[in-house]
């Protein structure tokens, strides 16, 4: 079950990508489809990973708070960096802490790691299990759940709605 | 619109500068990484749409949106790999460093090999 849900949302994002790189007429439809299935039949023994992915009305709604999330907290962050490379005394007060995730699924953390890096002052260095390493380029929280509070949760509550 | 597109390009620009910059002020590997990853992702992004406002092709804004995805995906995974394998190699931080919870790991290459 897992693996065909893979299979079948990893076919509707090759198409979608095939489509967006090519004009939208039969033939490149037709070879497109060839194409992607070959891809998913070629890729069955990979670990289904899409498989975790949720499709029901409330992932969508969460899929598009988080994009909104994630976009503020992108520009917040680069503002953040322009602020502090442009300041003459340069404050930083940088160091490693562990953060706990809830998410259970491969592909929700990747997820969760990769929005972490791209947010203010923080950057994923290792992710083992529940435990996520973050470089902290401003330690505010010096214990775990206080840093879990304050890097993690505003995406997890969205992204344990989609992958759980 | 096109001139929408000009600014939009100009403020990409802006950001991959202070990125640059960023490079160049911070002290430590980790910290450059942060200044890196951040202002390239943004800076990019906006740089792409900003080709793309310019230009307003359907064939364009398509390869454009699958771009910015791309970047979003695998710039903030370039920049985890590079921090991991410092750290891993213990490349020293900077003095002004408080707190170094991945430190207390101690199943690093040593380990492993095992």
């Amino acid at each position: 079950m897992n693996k065909l849900k893979h299979s079948l949302i990893l076919f509707f994002m090759l198409m979608v990508i095939w489509l967006l790189l090519t004009s939208p007429d039969l033939q490149e439809i037709i070879a497109g489809v060839i194409t992607s299935a070959m891809i998913v039949l070629l890729t069955q023994k990979l670990e289904p990973v899409l498989g975790d992915v949720r499709i029901t009305p409330q992932s969508i709604i969460s899929v598009i708070r988080f994009i909104f999330v994630f976009l503020r907290e992108l520009i917040v962050s680069n503002l953040d960096v322009a602020k502090r490379v442009l300041s003459p005394s340069l404050p930083i007060n940088p160091g490693f802490v562990i953060v706990n995730t809830r998410l259970k699924s491969n592909i929700g953390k990747l997820v969760l790691a990769n929005s972490i890096t791209l947010t203010p002052g923080t950057l994923t260095t290792e992710v083992k299990g529940q435990n996520l390493y973050i470089h902290w380029i401003d330690i505010k929280e010096d214990d775990m759940e206080g840093a879990t509070k304050e890097i993690v949760q505003k995406f997890e509550k969205h992204l344990e709605v989609i992958f759980g | 619109m096109m001139i929408l597109g000009a600014i939009v390009t100009l403020a990409g620009a802006v950001f991959l500068f202070l990125g640059a910059l960023g490079l160049v002020r911070m002290p430590d590997v980790y910290n450059r990484m942060q200044a890196g990853t951040k202002a390239t992702t943004l800076g990019a992004m906006l740089f792409i749409i900003g080709v793309a406002l310019y230009n307003q092709e359907f064939s364009i804004w398509g390869k454009a949106i699958l771009l910015v995805l791309f970047i979003l995906l695998t710039n903030p995974l370039s920049s985890h790999a590079l921090a991991r394998a410092a750290h891993r190699i213990k490349i020293p931080m900077t003095e002004k460093t408080v707190k170094d919870d991945l430190a207390q790991e101690t199943y690093y290459l040593q380990d492993e090999e095992k």
